[in-house]
């Protein structure tokens, strides 16, 4: 069966996307202090890293950045079997940090709450936020985003594909339809 | 390429790829033995029977560590406190593990294919600890983990082990673990210490002389002289086998500069291996212990994703 594919935001639009986050982080906080990246992987940790480069151009500063991977913390680990384990790489302490947490596509929540128990066995960070290229609804969970690039409506049959080139820069935000 | 076997037995059974997956899934965990918090709620609710028919320290508090990591909980018997001194078989003694629902039993044992046996007879998951002088998957794998973690990758190595190859468990698992990924090995001990055909085992080279069997090796692994498998009737005296078959650091000048040496441990210290050698600058003897416990959190991992994928 053919799936129909519509872009909905170009690599253009994504970077001034990233470009608005990256103000709203450091307006939010009042600069970059105490403030660290973390993305989800595999996706998030890509444009949290654009963000660290948003962030340094603005405001001069390096901000640090650690990656985390939820397989081992997922809720249906049970029923999916043995999926592959990634590498989490948090290399600093978080406790009194501003972690921002950075995904590319929030859908049900669930993997933000695996994100956050991940986070709370490295310590005890002051807040956590949450940065989303793209929030297609359908929350499972009281789980909302501080930072969007973009609000799409989608149908739960969808599916909201951020695709990246071989450098890991997003590209295109593509919707596809079943 | 996803990981299918409900039962660790050996590593005769496993594909290139399935250690490939073991060792990368134990790479990823190994962050978790570093933090502060060491546990990840990945294996709740999953029970895990240490049944240990044998002696062992490291092996099962490596396996109840690694279980405890992964938050499963973990219960351990041994043979001098459990029914076996009363004269309980095997099978009822398993037939009785199952009916309290385990996921997983991690089995050591004396005789040879005793998790074999194990595995056509309960339900769950079977993780072999050391079965006789049979197979000790689980240290081949850590063994491996360390190499490729000193030497960037396995292929290509040359790894001398010497020692009983003959009463040893820990040779054949990392024989057939590092011929598959493309490593040669050279065996080496007295001629009594040395199987017949051990060769047609793939990759393999037989040497008597240990200077021979060490020249430019990349990793020199020592076994231990195991007094309980009557490894001393093969031998004149310990002293003998010490002055022919024991590393010191004047034979292991012979292999290459940057030459790791490794021992699964317990050691003898001063009959397979000297003490300078064995706290010198070129043994990596605790970081094989550091990554058994990764190694074990990978199989324990993976095991009950099959098995668990197969009871739905």
């Amino acid at each position: 069966m053919a799936t129909a594919q519509t872009a909905i935001l170009d690599d253009a639009g994504i970077n001034r996307a990233m470009t608005r986050i990256a103000h709203e982080i450091l307006e939010y906080n009042k600069g970059s202090d105490k403030l660290v990246l973390i993305g989800i992987r595999s996706g998030g940790d890509h444009l949290a890293r654009l963000l660290q480069e948003r962030i340094s151009e603005i405001e001069g500063v390096k901000v640090p950045l650690g990656s985390v991977d939820i397989t081992m913390y997922r809720d249906d680990l049970a029923a999916r079997g043995n999926l592959p384990i990634g590498k989490t790489d948090i290399p600093f302490p978080l406790d009194g940090k501003h972690v921002v947490l950075v995904d590319d596509v929030l859908y049900t929540g669930r993997t933000i709450r695996s994100a956050m128990d991940a986070l709370m066995d490295f310590g005890r960070p002051s807040t956590i936020q949450l940065a989303v290229l793209i929030d297609r609804g359908h929350r499972e969970l009281p789980i909302r985003s501080d930072y969007v690039g973009r609000n799409v409506p989608t149908a739960r049959d969808e599916d909201v594909a951020v695709v990246f080139d071989e450098h890991k820069k997003p590209l295109e935000v593509r919707l596809v339809k079943p | 390429m996803s990981f299918t076997h409900k039962h660790i037995l050996g590593i005769e059974q496993l594909a290139k790829q399935d250690i490939q997956l073991i060792l990368d899934t134990a790479d990823a965990f190994k962050e978790i033995n570093s933090r502060d918090i060491k546990k990840v709620p990945t294996l709740r609710g999953k029970t895990i029977i240490n049944a240990f028919f044998e002696a062992s320290t490291r092996t099962r508090l490596s396996f109840e560590i690694a279980g405890k990591r992964l938050s499963a909980d973990t219960v351990n018997i041994s043979a001098s406190t459990s029914s076996v001194v009363k004269g309980e078989t095997l099978e009822d003694t398993a037939k009785n593990i199952e009916a309290m629902a385990p996921d997983i039993i991690v089995i050591r044992h004396g005789h040879s294919g005793a998790p074999h046996y194990l595995a056509e007879r309960v339900g769950c998951s079977v993780v072999n600890a050391g079965d006789g002088a049979h197979e000790h998957p689980s240290q081949a794998l850590l063994d491996l983990l360390t190499m490729r973690e000193h030497k960037g990758s396995i292929e290509g190595l040359e790894v001398a082990i010497i020692g009983d190859i003959t009463h040893s468990r820990v040779a054949r698992s990392d024989i057939y673990a590092l011929t598959k990924m493309g490593a040669r090995v050279r065996v080496c001990g007295p001629g009594t210490m040395l199987p017949i055909g051990i060769e047609r085992l793939g990759n393999v080279e037989v040497f008597t002389d240990m200077r021979e069997a060490i020249k430019d090796a990349d990793v020199v692994m020592m076994l231990r002289i195991q007094m309980e498998r009557q490894s001393n009737i093969m031998i004149p005296s310990l002293r003998e086998y010490a002055r022919f078959y024991g590393l010191n650091p004047t034979n292991l000048q012979g292999a290459k500069a940057d030459a790791i040496v490794m021992h699964p441990g317990p050691m003898n210290r001063g009959v397979e291996i000297s003490s300078v050698v064995a706290d010198g600058p070129q043994n990596v003897i605790l970081d094989q212990v550091e990554n058994g416990v990764a190694v074990r959190m990978a199989l324990l991992y993976l095991v009950s994703g099959v098995e668990s994928m197969q009871t739905k």
